[in-house]
């Protein structure tokens, strides 16, 4: 059955057309200006709104309705809030009055990913010097009206007043004249002066995330939850293996079924029926038919065997040899991280709509103008033939940058003449996303007969280079990224590599610390010149209590530190574990984590960034691994593959650092990497056991 | 193919008939018949806890309940928690914890709770948390969202 109900629509579901694009911004002429051009499809500013104007940034409606404009998305990371803050901020106005439109590739600009903790340091100066230059423009044009300089008047809660003779202008009454929309088409000025921090109101605070409310009241309608008039339910037919190849396939079964399109593109085979139950029902009608063609692939035991032979140019050898040589210690290991997956709670999911040559997909995307030309480039459409619409989604993690459920929905919505909305399954999700990567990662590095480092060689094969340099002094350093040839689709994870490089650092560092005769933490300090860096593993050592505790012992307990920095920021965690050896099990039972970002912009949104990202990690820490055989995972769902639950969370004893005088950086990946390397070390600390592999497993159980 | 059937449900206090397959999941029948999408799909094996619903007072997940079991009973979805405007005191708790981060697990979870208050008005924390083990949230969000279920359970639902 097909309800009706099923097709009813709020109004900013549709696709606006541009008198409805004017109504929801509030009436605003300047919407003729800004965003008249962009719905036509003429121009389309780009760069973050460097060169842009200011209309492509910030409208104000007659009923003084303020409108931001992002291509930044929302996805649970917080940056609603932030970039409501940057511009009410400079707008001197508060929080409530402004409405942040979010990631719709024919109405903002194109901001770039939502990725790399970018929003912070890119995206919230690109938003206030946009509201910055809304706010001198409605200054220069009060001051005009009144005859008198731009020193004499002040911008307040929404309005211009000129103390000296008690008058006002709200920036709604601006709105209405005409001289507004030619100010706000200039492009926004270089060298524009912003707030200072000390000078804050609205940054700097705890703004909740704009649209919470509708987020526990069923409201919000996440990209999965889209309808549109007439809307089929997707299903595309999978390989039974990676890389296996589509022989024949009898499409008929499926055509049979009554309201049911089925379609064959090359290997790209799917159906689109009135309901899900329907287009599972079609779609097995037609694998039941279908032969393949399988191809080899490693296993997951395999694999890391598999990448170190296929290292690009072949594992580069260590250069210091002769440092090795003369040194009183050396000490060499290898680590490997395996694939991980970003499960996110919403999985992938777009909806494609055709119209008059034009494609709209509703998507949940960190890349919106990404999929935007993977579409246009898929389809051989023109720029402005595309729109991409990305409501606020169910996580990503640095998993959803790349295009291919909004492919798989525009090709099926093509072949039915209808809209078709493809929510892949849990299943989908674990086997055809992309990956965080495998890594295998060489260090061998050498210590005079103080304990202090002479050399040191880090090579990293196939995961990636960010964090791949020591933050530690090392006499000659040599550190590498070597591509290899990755038998799983793979990309971007929150903080990408550097979790894993970092892994492998700081447990090899405490080795080293061992084989000096040092602690752990005197060991790091002596190596460290960068002084956020030092603050941050100081401030948590103490807070720990490290030099006490690291002294107790107790049995199956162990602590262990660890720090690191990348995107600008800097973290340092100390962790106490137990372990019940009958079991083969480690529990954490406390994490202490110090992070430092700059300037803080929004406490209570990076507390929850930072809380997340050490629960988080806790999984591909202590369990989370894809496991994979003849091209078939292993595990890919949520009973086999076990993320992080309310048990797994420790006590958490989390310090945020602010520094009002650096420049803020992003919180919401960096504290991730601090938290597998503490444990290991912990465990190291507990057992002797030195810890070589995530996921972390006690040697009696059968691990590294 | 299976035969369909007419079936009659309450669904946040609203009487409903559904003339579909009686196997089909109660997840699919609120989101794509009923328009109700508040209740979210996440996992199909009833191993994450998003797709929760209250059946009869309790909460099961829609996602591997068959529609037929909904017959004749009460189906309370998010979007019938609260009244009006007023708000149910966890959804409450979860504001004032500050405890969503994505959202998307916030209607499991929540009616999750209500279904532990239901059976048991004054829950130990012990129970609390391991009815909340079959809740999943991947952004992580667990310390703000044990402060807002403690919070509606010192509440006492109310």
């Amino acid at each position: 059955m097909k309800g009706a109900v099923g097709s009813r629509q709020s109004g900013t579901e549709r696709a606006l057309s541009r008198r409805e694009f004017v109504r929801v911004l509030g009436a605003g002429l300047l919407v003729s200006v800004g965003a008249g051009p962009a719905l036509a499809g003429e121009r389309r500013p780009r760069g973050g709104g460097r060169g842009g104007t200011i209309a492509a940034r910030v409208h104000i409606g007659q009923d003084g309705a303020i409108t931001v404009l992002t291509g930044k998305i929302e996805m649970g990371q917080g940056a609603r809030a932030e970039l409501t803050q940057a511009a009410a901020e400079e707008l001197r106005v508060p929080a409530s009055r402004i409405t942040m439109v979010m990631g719709d590739t024919a109405l903002v600009p194109d901001d770039g990913l939502t990725a790399g903790s970018r929003t912070t340091p890119s995206t919230v100066p690109a938003v206030r010097q946009g509201a910055a230059a809304a706010r001198e423009a409605l200054v220069r044009l009060a001051c005009q009206r009144w005859g008198v300089e731009p020193g004499a008047v002040e911008a307040r809660d929404g309005a211009i007043t000129h103390a000296a003779t008690k008058r006002t202008l709200t920036y709604a009454e601006l709105a209405a004249s005409d001289e507004l929309p030619k100010a706000f088409d200039q492009a926004v000025p270089g060298g524009i002066t912003l707030t200072a921090v000390k000078e804050w109101k609205v940054l700097g605070t705890s703004l909740p995330r704009p649209n919470v409310r509708d987020l526990v009241t069923g409201a919000h309608k996440f990209p999965s939850d889209l309808v549109r008039p007439g809307m089929l339910y997707g299903k595309v037919l999978r390989p039974p293996s990676y890389g296996a190849r589509l022989g024949a396939v009898d499409l008929a079964p499926a055509k049979a079924m009554k309201d049911v399109v089925a379609v064959r593109e090359g290997d790209f085979v799917g159906v689109a029926a009135p309901t899900s139950l329907l287009a599972r029902r079609a779609l097995a009608a037609i694998a039941e038919t279908a032969t393949w063609q399988p191809a080899p692939h490693p296993s997951s035991q395999e694999v890391f065997d598999y990448l170190r032979q296929r290292a690009g140019g072949g594992v580069p050898a260590n250069p210091f040899a002769d440092e090795v040589a003369k040194a009183a210690k050396a000490l060499r290991a290898t680590y490997r991280v395996p694939y991980v997956q970003h499960a996110p709670m919403e999985t992938r999911v777009a909806l494609a709509e055709w119209a008059d040559g034009k494609l709209t997909v509703w998507t949940g995307t960190q890349n919106p103008f990404g999929y935007h030309r993977e579409l246009a480039g898929a389809f051989g459409l023109g720029n402005d033939q595309v729109r991409v619409i990305v409501p606020d989604f169910g996580c990503g993690f640095g998993g959803k940058h790349t295009g291919e459920a909004a492919i798989e929905a525009a090709r099926l919505a093509r072949a039915a003449g209808k809209p078709v909305k493809l929510h892949w399954t849990r299943e989908e999700e674990f086997t055809w996303a992309y990956f965080r990567p495998a890594a295998v990662i060489d260090i061998e590095a050498s210590l005079d007969a103080k304990g202090a480092l002479t050399s040191w060689h880090f090579i990293n094969i196939n995961s990636g280079g960010a964090a791949v340099d020591t933050p530690y002094r090392a006499g000659k350093a040599n550190c590498r990224f070597v591509r290899s040839d990755t038998p799983l689709r793979q990309g971007s994870y929150r903080t990408l590599a550097a979790t894993a490089n970092n892994f492998a650092r700081e447990c090899f560092m405490d080795e080293l610390a061992a084989a000096a005769g040092a602690d752990p933490l005197d060991f790091r300090l002596a190596h460290l010149d960068n002084p956020r860096l030092r603050a941050v593993l100081e401030e948590a050592a103490k807070r720990f209590r490290w030099r006490e505790r690291v002294k107790e012992k107790r049995p199956d307990a162990g602590i262990g530190l660890a720090c690191g920095t990348e995107k600008g920021s800097v973290v340092a965690a100390c962790a106490e574990i137990a372990l019940d050896r009958a079991k083969g099990t480690i529990a954490v039972r406390q994490v202490t984590e110090v992070f430092e970002c700059g300037a803080i912009l929004n406490p209570d949104n990076l507390l929850s960034q930072v809380q997340g990202c050490i629960v988080m990690g806790l999984g591909p820490a202590l369990r989370e691994e894809m496991r994979f055989e003849k091209g078939e995972m292993l595990n890919p769902r949520f009973r086999q593959y076990l993320v992080p639950r309310f048990s797994d969370v420790p006590e958490l004893d989390i310090h945020l650092l602010d520094r009002p005088d650096l420049p803020s950086a992003g919180g919401g990946e960096t504290p991730i990497i601090a938290i597998a390397p503490a444990i290991g070390n912990a465990v190291f600390h507990a057992t002797g056991q030195r810890i070589r592999a995530m996921p972390i497993r006690l040697a009696e159980s059968g691990g590294s | 193919m299976a035969i369909e059937k007419t079936l009659s449900l309450t669904v946040n206090g609203q009487p409903r008939t559904v003339t579909t397959d009686p196997g089909r999941p109660l997840l699919e029948v609120l989101r794509e018949d009923l328009g109700l999408t508040g209740t979210k799909y996440a996992c199909g094996e009833g191993r994450c806890g998003a797709c929760t619903v209250l059946l009869g007072g309790k909460a099961v997940r829609s996602c591997i309940t068959p529609v037929a079991d909904a017959e004749g009973k009460a189906v309370v979805t998010i979007e019938g928690l609260a009244a009006g405007d007023k708000l149910h005191p966890v959804q409450e708790a979860f504001l004032a914890e500050g405890a969503v981060q994505c959202g998307y697990c916030a209607p499991g979870m929540i009616l999750g709770v209500v279904g532990l208050l239901n059976e048991k008005p004054n829950p130990t924390d012990a129970e609390v948390l391991s009815r909340m083990e079959g809740h999943i949230c991947r952004c992580c969000g667990y310390p703000k969202l044990l402060r807002a279920i403690r919070r509606a359970v010192q509440a006492g639902g109310r």
